[in-house]
């Protein structure tokens, strides 16, 4: 039995092109300064990042190479923006120090659509009672303080992470440096990913409860499609508006997040390098030279913007009814 | 109302409840032990210090014993990270401090992001709207981490009578005050903007305009007491978070509050303070989120006859 809906050959039909959602939202988006804005900053950002980056590396660009001869040299004397206490190069480091507050948060953020689509998708769709206790859940864990739990949810599973990427190393021959560069950070994405998929949940949840009571969803059932084929073929593409929105949305969060603990000590340590550490060394040199703290605090800044705008856009373009805020 | 304290206040006592139990097994998870702090102790004098502090019993034999402790003598343990002080007398000495800097900043982010979310909302649409959510925005991405920085240069650095940090003088509260407020000031003004076109657009507003009653009089009388409902639910959770205490802005302005606590806590695996700490900030979401919902009866007659 096919599923799908049958051809119309019919030329009157094709005469009048019709203009689908997504094209309607793109107009609705490029009228939109500030987001189109953005959305080119988040680009130019993502390629400076994990692009450039890698082939200024490549060419022998080092951003942990020490030269100690050359402390705080100003834009311009040494490198593109000058080095850092260790007389290392602030732009490269600034770079790699963006792949891995992008990399948490774009990770972080995958999990979390992941998860809370289908945890929302499963209570919308099966509704009642069931579906009631799942949101109580996703209530309960709402209400505790987000911060606090990350960072104890992240204290432990440290060790545990820390005792695979040794038994990766010492019985697999992984290569050391990328296991244990990869070990530090893992733990802070999963810690913000298990409490950050919660509004998702939620968001998701909504739609696929409104959605399941729609027609289509109605002739699925009754042309005999199996529940998790409806509710993942029929009516998670259709909520894929929502999720867009709030994914864009759920990257600066989980950047701030991830800047925040690991300014305080608590989130990514050393030999990585992200933003939130860089500010934090900038602030200690801030008497001595308003670079090192300037670069990446721009760039964090600049960054938070653009998607924070990027993502109000979408929001306006795709569900212009929900766009008064 | 009786009804809205009652459900709230057993909404409270399961949240916190859930929470002490989970953190109180999830501090235990977290690898080493409270101990094995500076220097390594001989085994006797690491298995003398579990007894003082009864680790070296069964984890659910400690659960309970803390749980009896807390309800029977609202005793909240030692620290073990500070030998000698009561988990509870640190609290009672840095909440001040937090409460004070956390009243100051919610004040000044009120008194910034309300009248902000209201010229937006006035203007909607015009250069004034979109100057005022630039501003916002910027209030959101301009994190205290970079803020706190900038203006210890800018600001304490020129004028020789602030402190660049500390927490000497009455004036030492200026500059932490102000850079936690930005934030607080841009989420109002985006649910302050947000409720107020709500409410601009209904048939009640258009009516006192059609009657000539001057915009003023409209927002002040009319428009503002349910336009604030959105800020009012967001004030009460953040209330709560901002007179706990801030990790960051204690950090870099080294003020003696909760937050530096928590962080010693959890590095030094101090499981009483953790737990202290993280009981007392339920019991305060609990009162905060009470009082905003007997804001919002009181200000909404149709929520006070419900």
């Amino acid at each position: 039995m096919s599923t799908a809906a049958p051809v119309i050959k019919s030329e009157s039909v094709v005469a009048e092109k019709g203009s689908s959602l997504w094209a309607d939202a793109y107009v609705r988006l490029k009228k939109n300064k500030l987001a189109m804005l953005g959305g080119i900053i988040v680009i130019l950002i993502l390629i400076l990042c994990f692009i450039v980056a890698p082939i200024l590396a490549a060419s022998g660009m080092n951003a942990n190479e020490q030269d100690l001869t050359n402390r705080f040299a100003r834009i311009g004397e040494k490198g593109i923006l000058g080095t850092d206490q260790l007389g290392r190069d602030l732009f490269m480091r600034v770079l790699e120090g963006g792949q891995i507050s992008l990399l948490v948060a774009i990770l972080a953020t995958c999990m979390t659509v992941t998860f809370g689509v289908i945890y929302g998708g499963i209570a919308g769709y099966v509704g009642g009672k069931v579906g009631n206790i799942m949101m109580r859940i996703v209530d309960g864990l709402l209400a505790m303080p987000f911060l606090i739990i990350v960072i104890l949810f992240r204290e432990i599973i440290t060790g545990h992470i820390d005792d695979i990427a040794k038994l990766l190393i010492d019985d697999w021959g992984w290569n050391d440096n990328t296991v244990l560069r990869f070990a530090n950070l893992i733990p802070l994405t999963i810690a913000i990913a298990a409490f950050g998929w919660l509004t998702m949940g939620r968001i998701v949840r909504s739609a696929a409860a409104s959605l399941s009571k729609q027609e289509f969803v109605e002739a699925a059932r009754s042309l005999g499609l199996s529940h998790s084929r409806i509710l993942f073929r029929h009516i998670v593409p259709n909520m894929l508006g929502p999720v867009i929105i709030y994914a864009t949305l759920t990257i600066p969060s989980f950047i701030l997040y991830e800047a925040t603990l690991s300014f305080i000590g608590l989130g990514i340590e050393p030999p990585n390098s992200s933003w939130g550490k860089l500010i934090q060394e900038g602030a200690n040199y801030l008497e001595t030279n308003l670079t090192v703290l300037a670069v990446p605090a721009v760039m964090f800044s600049l960054t938070l913007f653009a998607f924070n705008f990027l993502g109000d856009g979408l929001r306006d373009a795709l569900d212009p009814k929900a766009s008064k805020d | 109302m009786l009804k809205v304290i009652l459900s709230r206040v057993i909404q409270t006592i399961v949240v916190v409840f859930f929470l002490i139990t989970f953190v109180f097994f999830a501090v235990r998870a977290i690898p080493g032990n409270p101990f094995a702090g500076e220097k390594a102790l001989a085994p006797e004098e690491q298995a003398a210090l579990e007894r003082q502090y009864g680790l070296d019993k069964p984890v659910p034999i400690q659960y309970y014993n803390y749980l009896k402790n807390i309800f029977t003598k609202g005793d909240f343990g030692n620290s073990s990270a500070m030998k000698g002080r009561q988990v509870s007398t640190l609290i009672a000495e840095s909440f001040p401090v937090s409460l004070k800097l956390g009243i100051v900043s919610l004040i000044l982010g009120m008194g910034i992001g309300i009248p902000l979310g209201i010229i937006a909302a006035l203007f909607h649409n015009k250069w004034q709207d979109y100057t005022a959510m630039v501003i916002a925005m910027a209030g959101i991405c301009i994190v205290a981490f970079v803020l706190g920085p900038i203006f210890q240069l800018s600001i304490a650095r020129p004028l020789s009578f602030l402190n660049v940090a500390g927490w000497s003088r009455t004036s030492d509260i200026i500059l932490p005050a102000i850079t936690l407020c930005f934030g607080v000031a841009a989420y109002l003004a985006r649910l302050t903007r947000g409720g107020m076109l709500d409410v601009l657009s209904q048939d009640y507003i258009r009516t006192a305009r059609a009657k000539g009653v001057p915009t003023f009089k409209i927002i002040t009388k009319h428009a503002l007491r349910p336009a604030l409902q959105p800020a009012i639910t967001y004030l009460g959770p953040a209330f709560a978070a901002i007179i706990t205490g801030s990790f960051v802005v204690e950090n870099i302005f080294l003020v003696p509050g909760m937050g530096q606590h928590f962080v010693l806590g959890i590095t030094s695996k101090d499981y009483n303070l953790v737990l202290g700490l993280v009981l007392f900030y339920g019991i305060l979401m609990g009162i905060a989120n009470l009082l905003s919902d007997l804001a919002l009866i009181f200000m909404d007659p149709k929520l006070r006859n419900a």
